[in-house]
Order: structure tokens, then C-alpha cells, then sequence
């Protein structure tokens, strides 16, 4: 019997299906690689595996044994240890103090600091990182050395399994090779790891098996090394497309036409290395890539949210991007959609009303002052072309559902209306029903002329609202290519084919 | 085409929804009716107690904290705090006496009192937007530097003032009958419905909301969160400003001294009617109820014969009680 054995994970938020039907077996010793595309369900199914939240149904053994975790500390106590994608690391304190976090070795209540240091010193020596201090505060470590104390602490429980979350997303080539010699070290001692990766070049050099999840459910199992990357990412995005797309892609400019945005070099870094491209009126532009890869940076750098160097022309007119706020960039008639819904989005305390409007209140405004009447039919105009379900305009946003606030989110840029509209992952969370009045609108705003930029995770949705498609990967743009000469496949190729991560400053 | 199912998602029940806003609107209203009617009931005497001497003398002392919760409900619905008001209000009072003193007419003493409760606002915005000093931190500066400035104008010792009719504007009984209370409560109460439409019905009151409510998201919307916030706290300032020659009119004198913690009752008001520190939530008429049961409180210890310390209790288990009935109401809102 395998040490972890899972069959029928099921979990549900709300209306949201996470997972629907989960089965994996890992032995012990085993590197094994869960792969699938962002939003497929890893995160979630790791969360349950070290006791972030319990499954709705579904069998799970550990050790021969059914487990279930009560929480976080119970899943490490047995032996499961959880390394984020995110480091979760207490920069304040000391590399030691970090590592034995919650067992530190105390005598009467206090801390055994010698007795701290042996431990932490004997993990970091079984790395050879002789060069980490035990006594060292964490925050003055290389992210590649704090990813080392991460790993020490989940070693410092004894785990059995180690989950890691796409470890190397914040690591350079060189770091990537000294986290691989350690993950053999644990395979070698008999210490199971599962290992999330978006790139295929890393699972096939690390892993020994692999399950895909898609939507929720596990579709392929195996072992790595006979299987082809086509016949893996043929795995991960063999959906069938949702006949929810009505649009039949067009070539919408001639080559006489002119660009009203043209973009070369933007560049963010660490995250946004090089996008170039040119936008035109009517046209919607698809930004395909992974979460991480640099696309919202680009975005964000378009709409003055972030300092960026580049050449950025409207209209033939240049604007600096190295010190353009967003405010000017409403001026520029640009609009912004950010994937971030709650934290940058919407004022979800304030009425619908309010947020629909709040970008430009010239119309229904004197001297600063607001006609109520003037705003609600604004409001309204919006509420109905959008199909925003709601009884009334003054109802908080805060009470409608994820979809509706979406909803509000983008008409408040049809409010605005801008000529060019900066759209990150306009349907993320949101139902299948939203999804389809938000594609019809974005058609309609690209018919009247409006030049649409839209950077989505999901391919059907890129491949089937889209004029043209660029690929962001490891945070350089691909030329852009009418949306006819790509494949899902293609795609998720562009996406996680660059085989040596780029250097960065990690 | 999309699926016909009508979207399960949806939430709205307006009918409890209008229930909870009456129950926001109400609540502090509520808890000042139990104030008063607990005092007007347990002193024995409630002909005393709601005399009309006796209210008369309660609004005028609710006069400065009221004025000083106009300013401070727009900086809290921002998500800032002002730490500095008390310093604020002891600098202006001792401004406008010096400017009495040295022959200047009261109309130019109250404008420059106000003027300078601006600057040291706007000096808290500055620290705030281009230091970057969060807001607690740079108004606790300020309430040093502005206490040591009053002090160092005032010479340390209080400043006589000629008498003028800026010592009517606080009294407790007004020498003109027909106002029936002191014109100061009438300016609060107009500057209070003031502020009230432009928090509720201009662009820059809902633009207060949105940076407080959501700072990322009024930066996406274009509105320019830096501008916002100078302004934010330069108007706080200036009704800090007004409630220094409040203060001036009350002592009849400029006392750089005065007002030590008069930030805190600030607060308190704002926070017992209904305003959050997280931003994004207040309302100017919750703050003025706020004030007035504090000041009630206050009057009916004192009309007991209570020692100071028992209302001092007192008022700190009420402001703590009255964010824990918000939280509880934000809660249900949410379930």
C-alpha cells in the first residue's frame, strides 16, 4: 500500500466546484509532480492535504492509516509538512528561531537557545548550506537561502511527505539546481515530495511520476519518463470549449491602419522582462500566460501602477511610463480591470451606484456637487446593459455575488468609457452565465471601436473572444498572432516552453 | 448560448438590508435616549436633569468635541486618525487670544485661528503622503510639535484676551434670548448638516469613501489618493481650528495647556456612532450623538455628585461596548 493514498476528494466553496473527484497514490521515496493549469485545483487539494481546510468527501490514508487532519499543526505533527508558494517565514526572527517554529526546545518555558542552534546547524549542514547561520536573522537572507530554512523547518518535524507549491518560482537556474540536490537528498532518505510545477523541463528532470488534475479531477496518472510533453499537455487543457462564444475571430485592422498603442521593451522587473506589441482600435488582444509570469505587471505598468521603463506610444504621442500616474492615464482614456477584485477593484462598502461612477463624476456633477437623480439613471443604463442583478442602485456591492460585483467592476470602465481598456482576467470567480454577458460586452465595446487588451488564464476564453494572442512566459512576451493560428496546445506550450528560467535578481 | 439557470449566486434581501441601515442610523440614537433617560430617571429629579438650563449647558459643552468630530469623521471614513486635535485646539485658542490681545478685530482672530488649524493639517498630510509616515504616527508628532508651539507663542502662561463677542460664541446661556443656545451650537449644527451633504452628495465626500474604503481601488479609478488625503486633513485641521476658538470662548483666555486628550473624546464620538477605523464607514450625525452622550455622561456623574473617575469608567466601557455592537452588526450584515 502506497504511503498516501487519496480517491474521491471533493470540495466545494459555495457555488465554486474546487475539486470534483480526486484519486492520488504516492509512494514513499518518490518524487511525484502534480501538474495541471492554474485554477485546476492543486493549491486546494494541498491545503487539504496539510489541514488548511477538510475535504467535503473522499477517502484519505496515510501510513495505512485514515487520515484527517484537524489543522495545520496536526497535519505537521503527523508528518506532512507544507512548503508555500509563497514563503511563510518570520523575517524578524532568526534563521534557528524560524526553522523550529512552534517546537522550539525549551526547559521551564525557556528557550534552549544552544540546544536550538545544534538543531538548526545539524538541518542546514545536511543540506551543505554551512554558509546560513543558524543565529542569522532570516530577512538578511538571498530568497534561495530563505527557501532553505523553509525547507529545514518542514525537515525539523521529521515530515514523511513534503508538498511543495511551484518552489522555484522565485529562484534562479543556479538555485533551481541546489533545491533539485536537496529534494534528491530527501527522495534517497525515504521522505515522499510532491512537487507542483507549471514547467514541464523541471517536472521531467525532477519527478519520477506525475498526476494531472483538470478542473478538479485527476485525468492522467503514471510514470513521467515514458510520456511525451504533447501527451501532458494534451492532458492538462483537454476540455472541450464551452459554446458560450459566439465571436467568430475576423482580422479586424489592415496593415495601413495604425496602432493607437504601441508598446516596446516595457519591462518590470524581477517579473516583466520584455513586452512588446501594438493594440488597434476594435481589435481584442488576448495576453495568454501563467499566474506569476508577469502579465498583470505589464498591465499595471500601462496603467501607471508600477514604475516601469519602456517605450509606450499613444496615438504616436509617447508617454513616459517611468512616471505616469493613473490618474493621467484616465485623462489618456485608458481603463483598467484589475484580477483583483476585493483588494483593488471594487469600494465594497459603497453603494453600486457609487462604484459604477466613481471614475468620472463629471457628468452628473456642479461645482463638486453630486445630482443623485442624474447619477442613479447613469447607474441604471449600466446596471441593465450588463445584467447586474440587483433590486437597486444603492444596494452596498459588498451584497451581490462574486459575478455581479465583476459586473460592476467592468461597467464602471464602460462608464468611463475609455478608447483603450486594460481587461486582467475579466471573468476570474465568476459564473458561467456572468461569464457570457461579460464576453458579449467586451465584443460590443471592440464593435464600437474601443481597443481591448485582456489578459486571461483561461484558454477558451482567450481563444474564443480573442482577434490576436501573445504568450507571456517567464515574463517576455511572444509576437502577437491572429487568434486562428493557435491551438490550446500551442498556447500552454508558449506558456511553460521556455526551458531555462531566466535569470533574475532572486 | 449561456445557460439559462437562473444565477444561484444572487443575495440580495433589501428588506432586512433597510432594516439594518435604520438599526445603523438608530442605534447611537438609542443609546443616547438610554443616557439621558437613565440620568433624568435615577437623579430623582428629571425636571432637574432635562431642565432647559441644563441641556443648554450640556450643548455648549459639547460644542468643541462636536466641532473637533466633524473634522475627524472625514479623516476616520478616509482610514486616517488625527492624533493631534487636543494640541490643535490649544494652539488655535492660544493663537486667536494673541491675535485679540494685539488689537486685531475678531473676525480676523477666528479666521486666523482656523487658518493656522489648517496649516497644521496639512502638515499631517505632508507627513502622511510625502513622508509616508502612517497617519498615527505623524499626528502623534504633531501633537508634540503643535502643544510646544502653543506654549512657546503663549510664552507659557495663558494669553488675556480684550473681551469681544467671540466669548459669546461658547457660553452656556446666550445674552441674546432668542437664540435660545449658544450660537456655537448653532454653528456646529449647521457646519454638521453641512458636511453631511458633502460627505453624502459630493464628489470629493465620495471620493473620501472610496480611498477609505479601498485605497488600491480609488488609485485604479484615477482619483489621486495623495491629493486627497492633503485635503482630507487640512478640512480636519480647520475645524480643529474652529473648535480652538471655541475653546478660546469658553476660558475667555488662550491656554496653551489646555485640551490634553481632547483627541481621544474625538475619537470616541466618531467611533460610538458608528465610524471605523478600518475607514470607509462613519457618519457626521452618528459622531455629533456620539459627542452628545459622552457630554450627558459626563453632565449626569457630575449632577449625581459622582467622582470623575466613576465617568471615566464609565465612558470606557461604553466606547468598547459600542464598537462591540457594531462589529456584531458588520457581522450580521455580512452572514
Amino acid at each position: 500500500m502506497p504511503l498516501l493514498q487519496l480517491s474521491g476528494i471533493k470540495k466545494r466553496f459555495g457555488a465554486t466546484v474546487a475539486l470534483n473527484g480526486v484519486s492520488l497514490a504516492v509512494e514513499p521515496g518518490e518524487v511525484h509532480a502534480l501538474i495541471g493549469e492554474n485554477g485546476a485545483g492543486k493549491s486546494t487539494l494541498m491545503n487539504i492535504l496539510s489541514g488548511g481546510f477538510p475535504a467535503d468527501s473522499g477517502e484519505m490514508h496515510f501510513s495505512e492509516s485514515p487520515y484527517a487532519p484537524a489543522g495545520p499543526s496536526d497535519a505537521r505533527s503527523r508528518g506532512i509538512a507544507h512548503i508555500h508558494q509563497e514563503l511563510s517565514l518570520c523575517p524578524h526572527l532568526s534563521v534557528a528561531e524560524n526553522i523550529l517554529l512552534g517546537m522550539e526546545p525549551s526547559r521551564y518555558g525557556v528557550i534552549d537557545r544552544a540546544a536550538m542552534s545544534t538543531r538548526a546547524r545539524q538541518l542546514l549542514n545536511e543540506f551543505g548550506c554551512d554558509h546560513i547561520v543558524p543565529e542569522q536573522i532570516v530577512a538578511s537572507l538571498s530568497v534561495p537561502d530563505q527557501q532553505v530554512v523553509e525547507i529545514c523547518r518542514a525537515l525539523a518535524s521529521n515530515a514523511r511527505i513534503i508538498l511543495m507549491d511551484e518552489p522555484t518560482s522565485s529562484l534562479t537556474q543556479h538555485s533551481v539546481q541546489r533545491l533539485f540536490r536537496v529534494i534528491r537528498q530527501l527522495r534517497d532518505q525515504g521522505v515522499a515530495i510532491i512537487y507542483i510545477s507549471h514547467f514541464l523541463e523541471e517536472v521531467r528532470e525532477i519527478a519520477d511520476r506525475y498526476t494531472v488534475l483538470r478542473d478538479g479531477a485527476s485525468v492522467d496518472t503514471g510514470s513521467i519518463s515514458p510520456v511525451s510533453d504533447s501527451n501532458l499537455v494534451a492532458a492538462m487543457v483537454g476540455r472541450e470549449v464551452e459554446s458560450i462564444f459566439t465571436h467568430h475571430a475576423s482580422p479586424t485592422h489592415s496593415g495601413t491602419d495604425t496602432p493607437i498603442l504601441e508598446v516596446r521593451n516595457l519591462s518590470f522587473p524581477p517579473r516583466l522582462a520584455s513586452a512588446s506589441f501594438d493594440l488597434y482600435r476594435g481589435e481584442v488582444l488576448g495576453i495568454g500566460g501563467l499566474v506569476g509570469s508577469g502579465r498583470t505587471e505589464m498591465v499595471r505598468a500601462l496603467f501607471g501602477l508600477a514604475r516601469a521603463s519602456g517605450t509606450v506610444k499613444l496615438s504616436g504621442r509617447e508617454i513616459r511610463v517611468s512616471n505616469v500616474s493613473s490618474s493621467e492615464q484616465i485623462q489618456n482614456n485608458f481603463g483598467y480591470l484589475s484580477e483583483d477584485r476585493k483588494g483593488e477593484g471594487l469600494c465594497l462598502q459603497m453603494s453600486i451606484a457609487d462604484n459604477l461612477t466613481i471614475s468620472r463624476m463629471s457628468d452628473f456633477s456642479r461645482a463638486g456637487w453630486i445630482d443623485a437623480a442624474k447619477q442613479k439613471n447613469a447607474s441604471a443604463k449600466i446596471i441593465a446593459t450588463l445584467g447586474i442583478k440587483t433590486k437597486s442602485a444603492d444596494t452596498p456591492a459588498l451584497r451581490l455575488s462574486g459575478g455581479n460585483q465583476q459586473k460592476v467592476a467592468l461597467g464602471r470602465l464602460l462608464h468611463q468609457n475609455p478608447d483603450i481598456l486594460l481587461l486582467d482576467e475579466p471573468t476570474r470567480g465568476v459564473d458561467i452565465r456572468s461569464k457570457s454577458d461579460i464576453y458579449k460586452e467586451i465584443r460590443a465595446l471592440a464593435a464600437e471601436g474601443k481597443a481591448i487588451l485582456m489578459v486571461s488564464s483561461y484558454l477558451p476564453e482567450l481563444l474564443g473572444i480573442c482577434d490576436r494572442i501573445a504568450v507571456m512566459s517567464r515574463g517576455r512576451l511572444s509576437p502577437a498572432r491572429a487568434v486562428v493560428s493557435w491551438t490550446p496546445q500551442s498556447i500552454m506550450e508558449a506558456a511553460i516552453g521556455d526551458a531555462a528560467p531566466q535569470q533574475n535578481a532572486g | 448560448m449561456a445557460t439559462p439557470s437562473p444565477n444561484p449566486l444572487v443575495v440580495e434581501v433589501p428588506k432586512q438590508h433597510r432594516f439594518r441601515r435604520w438599526i445603523e442610523v438608530a442605534g447611537p440614537f438609542l443609546g443616547l435616549i438610554a443616557v439621558i433617560a437613565f440620568f433624568a430617571i435615577i437623579s430623582g429629579s428629571p425636571d432637574r436633569f432635562l431642565s432647559v438650563a441644563n441641556i443648554r449647558i450640556v450643548l455648549a459643552q459639547t460644542v468643541i468635541v462636536a466641532l473637533g468630530a466633524i473634522g475627524m469623521t472625514v479623516i476616520i471614513v478616509s482610514a486616517g486618525i488625527d492624533l493631534s486635535v487636543g494640541a490643535a485646539v490649544a494652539l488655535t485658542s492660544v493663537i486667536a487670544a494673541l491675535a485679540l490681545r494685539n488689537g486685531m478685530s475678531p473676525v480676523v482672530a477666528l479666521v486666523l485661528a482656523i487658518l493656522v488649524g489648517g496649516i497644521v493639517g496639512l502638515l499631517n498630510g505632508l507627513a502622511v503622503t510625502r513622508l509616508r509616515v502612517v497617519p498615527f504616527i505623524a499626528t502623534l508628532g504633531m501633537l508634540g510639535v503643535a502643544r510646544g508651539l502653543a506654549k512657546y507663542f503663549a510664552n507659557q502662561q495663558t494669553v488675556n484676551a480684550p473681551a469681544t463677542w467671540i466669548n459669546e460664541l461658547a457660553v452656556s446661556f446666550p445674552t441674546r434670548p432668542w437664540m435660545l443656545v449658544a450660537p456655537g451650537v448653532w454653528i456646529a449644527i449647521v457646519l454638521a448638516v453641512f458636511m453631511t451633504l458633502v460627505l453624502g452628495k459630493s464628489v470629493f465626500g465620495r471620493r473620501v469613501f472610496a480611498v477609505g474604503s479601498n485605497e488600491a481601488a480609488a488609485r485604479a479609478c484615477g482619483i489621486h489618493v495623495e491629493r486627497m488625503k492633503l485635503m482630507i486633513y487640512t478640512v480636519g485641521g480647520l475645524f480643529f481650528g474652529l473648535a480652538g476658538v471655541m475653546q478660546m470662548s469658553r476660558l475667555r483666555q488662550g491656554d496653551p495647556t489646555v485640551a490634553v486628550g481632547v483627541e481621544l473624546d474625538v475619537i470616541a464620538a466618531v467611533v460610538i456612532g458608528g465610524g471605523s477605523l478600518n475607514g470607509g464607514e462613519g457618519s457626521i450625525l452618528g459622531a455629533m450623538i456620539g459627542a452628545l452622550i459622552m457630554a450627558f455622561l459626563r453632565n449626569g456623574c457630575l449632577q449625581m455628585g459622582w467622582a470623575n473617575y466613576v465617568q471615566e469608567i464609565i465612558i470606557g466601557v461604553i466606547i468598547v461596548l459600542a464598537v462591540a455592537a457594531d462589529r456584531y452588526r458588520a457581522k450580521a450584515a455580512q452572514a
